[in-house]
C-alpha cells in the first residue's frame, strides 16, 4: 500500500465509510461516526500507520480529510 | 424550598457565559427561565431535548420553578427512540430545538425562545405525577429503554449542596461544560455551581475542538469534569503540556478510570497545582455518592473514596448482612437524601411513591480498606459503560435478537463485544444498532463464532466467550 492508500484506509476503517465518501468536504462532525470519539481513534490509527506522533495543535486541527493531508506534510509523510 | 427557588439572591452574579464572552446574570437568566416555565402548568409532563445552550438551561430552571416536570433527553437522540418515548409517556409538552421541529409537525406551537420552541402535544392526559417528583432522567441514553429515574426536589437540592460542600465551590468558580446536561453527571455540575451562585461557561464544543480551549482560556475556566474517555482524549492531547492557569480542580466520574490514568493525571495535576477528584455515582442517586479527597489520590489509588457529606456507604453480603470486616467484597449500598424514588417504565409509574426510601442497592461490588476507603470490585448486573453511557447487555441482545439475529453480548467498558454466528450479518446488525440505539460505533466490535455456547438449561455461558 502506498501512503495515499494507507491514509484512505484509516478513514474508511475509522469512520465505517466507503471510498467514494472520501473528498474535500469530509469534515469533523459532518458524519455521525466522526465525532470526538471517532476522531481519537482515527488519530491513533494515523500515528500508528505512519509511525509519527502528532502535536496537540495538529490533533485538534486535523479536522477534515483535506486538512489532514496538509498536516502530514509537516511530519514528512508524503501523501 | 428548593435551591432553584432562591437563586434570586444571586441577581447580580454572572450565571452563564456563552459565545466567547457574552455574560448573562442570574436576574436575566431567571427572567428567561420563568418566562418559559410559566407557559407550562404545574405538574405537566414536559419532554425537553437538552443542549448546553442558554435556551436549554433557562428552560430547565423555569420548568423546575413552575413545578412542571421535565424529562431530560439529549438533543442528539434517534428519531425512533424519541417517538417510542413519546408513545410510552405521552407528555403534554415538548421543548426542543427548532431544527428538530419536523419530528413533531402535528403539535401546536405555544412559544418560541431563541433557537427553541415549546410545543403542546395532542396527547390525552391519563396520568398524574407524584407531588415529590421534580425531574426524570434516562438511565441509559443508549439502548432505547424507556426506563426513567424519578428524582425529587429534595434529591436535587441535597446532592447539589453536598457536592458544593466537598468541592468547596465558590461563587467565583467557573466550570466549562464537557458533557450533555441531560446526563446526570453533567447536570450535577450545573446545579452544584448554581447553588453557590457561580457562572457556567456553556458550550456544545468538546475537548477535541479548538473553540473549547479558547473559551476556557478567555473566560478563566476553573474546572471541568470528564468520564474516562474524556481523560483518554486529554492524555492524547498531552494535557500536561497545555497551559490553562485558571484551572483549580478537575473531576472524574461516569465509570472506572484505569489505575494508570489516575496515576498519570494525579501527577500532571499536582504539578500544575490542580486538585484532581475521582468520584463515584449513579443517576439513581441523583448523581454523586462518593469522592476521593484529592490529597489521597496517590495513597488510595483506584479508590472511589468515601461517602459525600450527609451520605453513608456500607457493604452487604449475599445474606443481606452488613460486612464489617476490611477487604471483604460485597454489594455497595448507599444511604442519603439524594437517593431517587425509583424508576418509571411508563407514564402510570409516575404517580407511584418512593420505592427506595433513601437506600440504594447500587448493584456494584466493592470492598473497604482499614481507613474506610471504598474500592469497586465488579458489577452484579450485566452492563458495560460505553463512553460514559450505561449499556445493558441483556437489553442489547434482546434488541439484536428481535431483528432476527442470533447473538451474545459481553465485553468490558468501552470495549463491547457482539458475538454472532453469521459473519455476513454484521453490516445489517450494525445498522440496526445505529438506528435504534445511541451506542458509539467505536465502542463495539463483532466476533464471529460457530455457535453461541449455552448450558443445559439454555443459558448463554458468557465465561466461555471471554
Amino acid at each position: 500500500m502506498n501512503n495515499t492508500e494507507k491514509y484512505n484506509q484509516v478513514f474508511i476503517e475509522s469512520f465505517s465509510i466507503s471510498v467514494n465518501q472520501l473528498n474535500d468536504d469530509l469534515e469533523y462532525n459532518t458524519i455521525a461516526s466522526w465525532d470526538s470519539i471517532g476522531h481519537m481513534g482515527m488519530i491513533a490509527a494515523i500515528e500508528e500507520i505512519f509511525d509519527i506522533m502528532l502535536d496537540t495543535d495538529d490533533i485538534i486541527d486535523f479536522s477534515s480529510y483535506k486538512k489532514g493531508l496538509e498536516i502530514l506534510v509537516k511530519y514528512e509523510v508524503e501523501v | 424550598m428548593s435551591f432553584f427557588d432562591s437563586l434570586d439572591k444571586y441577581s447580580d452574579n454572572v450565571a452563564i457565559i456563552q459565545k466567547e464572552t457574552e455574560q448573562i446574570n442570574y436576574k436575566n437568566l431567571l427572567e428567561q427561565a420563568d418566562e418559559i416555565g410559566n407557559q407550562t402548568p404545574a405538574r405537566a409532563l414536559v419532554f425537553m431535548l437538552c443542549s448546553n445552550t442558554i435556551e436549554s438551561v433557562a428552560a430547565y430552571l423555569g420548568f423546575l420553578r413552575a413545578k412542571s416536570v421535565p424529562v431530560l433527553i439529549n438533543h442528539i437522540i434517534n428519531k425512533e427512540l424519541l417517538l417510542n418515548l413519546l408513545d410510552v409517556y405521552k407528555p403534554e409538552y415538548i421543548y426542543l430545538p427548532k431544527t428538530h421541529a419536523r419530528l413533531c409537525e402535528s403539535f401546536s406551537l405555544v412559544a418560541s425562545y431563541g433557537k427553541y420552541s415549546l410545543l403542546k402535544t395532542s396527547c390525552n392526559i391519563d396520568y398524574s405525577i407524584h407531588e415529590n417528583v421534580a425531574q426524570l432522567l434516562m438511565t441509559s441514553g443508549t439502548t432505547g429503554s424507556p426506563k426513567l429515574v424519578k428524582q425529587t426536589y429534595r434529591n436535587i437540592s441535597s446532592n447539589a449542596s453536598s457536592i458544593a460542600k466537598y468541592l468547596n465551590i465558590k461563587c467565583d468558580d467557573r466550570p466549562i461544560t464537557t458533557m450533555p446536561m441531560s446526563y446526570s453527571y453533567g447536570l450535577s455540575i450545573l446545579n452544584s455551581h448554581f447553588i453557590r451562585g457561580a457562572a457556567i461557561i456553556l458550550t456544545e464544543a468538546t475537548v477535541m475542538d479548538r473553540v473549547f480551549w479558547e473559551l476556557a482560556r478567555t473566560n478563566n475556566a476553573s474546572t471541568f469534569g470528564g468520564v474516562p474517555y474524556i481523560y483518554e482524549i486529554l492524555k492524547k492531547l498531552r494535557f500536561g503540556n497545555m497551559e490553562i492557569n485558571s484551572l483549580k480542580y478537575l473531576t472524574q466520574a461516569g465509570g472506572r478510570l484505569s489505575v494508570n490514568l489516575v496515576s498519570e493525571f494525579a501527577d500532571i495535576c499536582s504539578e500544575k497545582g490542580i486538585a484532581f477528584y475521582v468520584m463515584y455515582g449513579q443517576t439513581e442517586a441523583t448523581a454523586r455518592m462518593s469522592y476521593l479527597p484529592y490529597e489521597c489520590i496517590k495513597e488510595k489509588q483506584g479508590s472511589i473514596g468515601v461517602a459525600i457529606p450527609d451520605g453513608n456507604l456500607m457493604l452487604m453480603d449475599s445474606n443481606q448482612n452488613l460486612i464489617l470486616d476490611e477487604h471483604v467484597v460485597g454489594q455497595l449500598i448507599y444511604e442519603g437524601e439524594n437517593v431517587s424514588m425509583g424508576y418509571a417504565e411508563n407514564r402510570f409509574d409516575l404517580k407511584l411513591g418512593d420505592k427506595n426510601n433513601g437506600k440504594l442497592y447500587t448493584g456494584d461490588l466493592a470492598k473497604r480498606d482499614a481507613d474506610g476507603y471504598y474500592y469497586i470490585a465488579g458489577r452484579m448486573k450485566r452492563f458495560v459503560k460505553v463512553y460514559g453511557n450505561r449499556v445493558n447487555l441483556d437489553e442489547l441482545e434482546g434488541l439484536i435478537r428481535s431483528a432476527g439475529y442470533n447473538c451474545a453480548c459481553t465485553g468490558s467498558d468501552d470495549n463491547l463485544k457482539i458475538y454472532i454466528t453469521q459473519s455476513q450479518d454484521e453490516e445489517q446488525i450494525e445498522s440496526h444498532i445505529m438506528k435504534y440505539t445511541g451506542i458509539n460505533r467505536a465502542g463495539f466490535s463483532f466476533v464471529a463464532i460457530g455457535n453461541i455456547p449455552r448450558n443445559s438449561s439454555g443459558k448463554i455461558q458468557y465465561s466461555l466467550l471471554n
